[in-house]
């Protein structure tokens, strides 16, 4: 049995995950089993960041991939984020890295600058 | 110029009460803001979380924001950034200073007071030792890190478990810096589970509940040590349980207060609970036509309910305006906080300015399991009741209370709350 709290919502609620049946308990929603079989199969966390960019009133531009990704590999992605520079203007959901590091996930901007 | 509504912080709050004034037929509102955009604190929280209610979907600050602003061009609303408001008088005089303008004075209808909170600097805590370098709020950190690009810490102490500080365990971690632990003072954190999960769990950063940070050290002017020790039932330091981090940094996340400078200064009654305006039902304040919303009145955890609160508050303003008369203030029921309860929102509610139901916003002293939230008058007749599976002090709570239970109350109406 894994013991976890879902991170789908802010409620968090507490969920018991048996790990050979993948059953689900303490979840209030639908979501929260999905979360729950998913954390013990293919964990998978939302990154978001920031990368540089030139030419607007800051100088960092707020990112996050546009799907979740393998949580072993966020700190990989997290390091990609100095390899580029982006110049204003961009718009929200533009994309900053394609496909990073072969994952078929893209970051996108999350700001209009 | 006169102004029908001016909005004072273009933050989610500001956004959402001119928005919702707008919608119900004001047309000359103006929006006042200090900083260069709108959107307040959301713009430096590129994290995601937020909306989940609202639009049932996971945005980031930044996207979260951007859903108000781009509202704004299809309105008459009108937003001066860069402007700074000074003072607020009760004759809705608003008293500005910026680089562009100069002094100026606008006049208004009906203001909205949207000023957020800042958070609790060191100098509102005590922390022994000396004053170097390298100790910073933890939004201080997030601003210099996601709005500036200036990566401010390499080995890092976090004292509170708010969830701005948990945040930052995460974010400096993904940026390269060692996060040693998290210190709460409490036996319990006052961050969302969520946050403890995703924030610390998932970097293996551990959390020490019941301990505070006792000592630090410098060397060169910066931060050098940081020392922790365990804490008895009284919060005092129990000798022997020292642990000692060498770090450069030291971030604070022990807490935010409403900013209410112009409020307090104008004479606007302020509740000594949460440091923000006492409100009626309409979200008006002690002063006729002045409104407030967002966490200028209660600190939020979720800006959903900012947005939310705001709403209404920018529909009572409109409804001020247009029909040119505030409620009366003398009938009034004053909402106390009892058993557990350590305050509510709105804290005076008048029955005749009611419709439909009140959401009333509270938050618990302790952790409690399985409760019932009683809500009873003066007489000790209980109106209301409602069960919860469990409440905890880092998660506001709320009730709907229908118009007969302001009807029927004789004096005063109290919250509180037991473990069933
Ligand atoms: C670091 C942090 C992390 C958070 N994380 C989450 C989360 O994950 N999920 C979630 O749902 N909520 C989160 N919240 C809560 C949410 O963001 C806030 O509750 C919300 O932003 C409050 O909105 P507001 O409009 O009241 O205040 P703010 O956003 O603070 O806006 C106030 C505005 O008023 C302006 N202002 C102040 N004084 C003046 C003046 N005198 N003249 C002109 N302008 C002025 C300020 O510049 C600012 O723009 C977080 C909050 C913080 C601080
Ligand atoms: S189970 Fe559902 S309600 Fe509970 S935290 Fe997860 S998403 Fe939220």
């Amino acid at each position: 049995m894994a013991e976890m709290v879902c991170i789908v919502c802010p409620r968090g609620c507490r969920l018991t995950v048996d790990e050979a049946s993948g059953a689900v308990t303490g979840n209030s929603c639908p979501r929260g089993e999905a979360y729950g079989r998913s954390e013990i199969l293919d964990p998978r966390r939302v990154y978001t960041g920031t990368v540089r960019i030139n030419g607007a009133a800051l100088p960092r531009c707020p990112v996050k991939s546009s799907a979740p990704i393998k949580k072993p590999l966020i700190m990989d992605v997290s390091r990609q984020m100095d390899k580029v520079t982006l110049s204003s203007p961009v718009k929200r959901g533009d994309v900053a890295i394609k496909n990073v590091l072969g994952t078929g996930v893209d970051i996108i901007v999350t700001r209009d600058m | 110029m006169n102004w029908e509504l001016i909005v004072i912080g273009a933050g989610p709050a500001g956004l959402a009460a001119a928005l919702a004034a707008y919608d119900k037929g004001l047309r000359k509102i103006a929006v006042i803001e200090r900083d260069r955009y709108a959107g307040g604190i959301l713009n430096q929280c590129i994290h995601n979380g937020f909306g989940l209610h609202r639009f049932k979907e996971e945005l980031t600050g930044p996207e979260y924001a951007l859903r108000f602003i781009d509202r704004l061009k299809d309105t008459t609303i009108e937003l001066i950034c860069d402007t700074m408001v000074l003072h607020i008088t009760a004759d809705r005089q608003v008293h500005t200073v910026s680089a562009e303008n100069g002094y100026q004075v606008y006049s208004a209808d009906s203001i909205f007071l949207a000023m957020g909170c800042r958070e609790r600097p060191r100098g509102a805590i005590s922390i022994p030792g000396d004053r170097p370098a390298g100790v910073f709020t933890a939004g201080t950190a997030q601003r210099y890190i996601n709005l500036e690009g200036y990566m401010c810490a390499r080995r890092v102490v976090i004292l509170g478990s708010g969830d701005i500080g948990l945040i930052m365990a995460r974010r400096l971690t993904l940026e390269g810096a060692k996060v040693l632990c998290c210190v709460e003072i409490m036996p319990h954190s006052s961050g969302l589970a969520r946050n403890i999960s995703q924030c610390l769990k998932d970097f293996d950063i551990p959390l020490y509940l019941n301990h505070t940070v006792t000592e630090v050290t410098s060397a060169n002017g910066r931060v050098s040590s940081v020392t922790v020790s365990e804490v008895d039932e009284n919060r005092a330091p129990i000798p022997g349980t020292q642990k000692v981090f060498d770090c450069d940094t030291l971030l604070l996340s022990v807490g935010l207060i409403p900013e209410n400078e112009l409020s307090r200064e104008a004479g606007i009654e302020i509740d000594p609970r949460t440091n923000g305006p006492v409100v009626y039902e309409n979200m008006e304040t002690s002063m006729p036509g002045v409104f407030a919303g967002g966490n200028v009145v209660h600190v939020h955890d979720l800006v959903d309910y900012v947005s939310e609160e705001s709403a209404r508050a920018g529909e009572g303003a409109a409804k001020y305006v247009l029909s040119g008369k505030t409620a009366s203030n003398e009938v009034f029921i004053p909402i106390t906080n009892g058993e557990n309860v350590s305050y509510t929102v709105p804290q005076r509610v008048r029955p005749a300015n009611v419709e439909g139901s009140i959401k009333l916003f509270f938050r618990v002293r302790n952790k409690l399991g399985a409760s019932v939230i009683k809500v009873s008058d003066t007489s000790g007749r209980q109106l209301a009741a409602f069960r919860r599976v469990s409440m905890s002090p880092g998660e506001m709570e709320n009730i709907f209370l229908p118009k007969d239970v302001f009807e029927k109350a004789l004096g005063s109406l109290c919250v509180s709350a037991s473990e069933a």
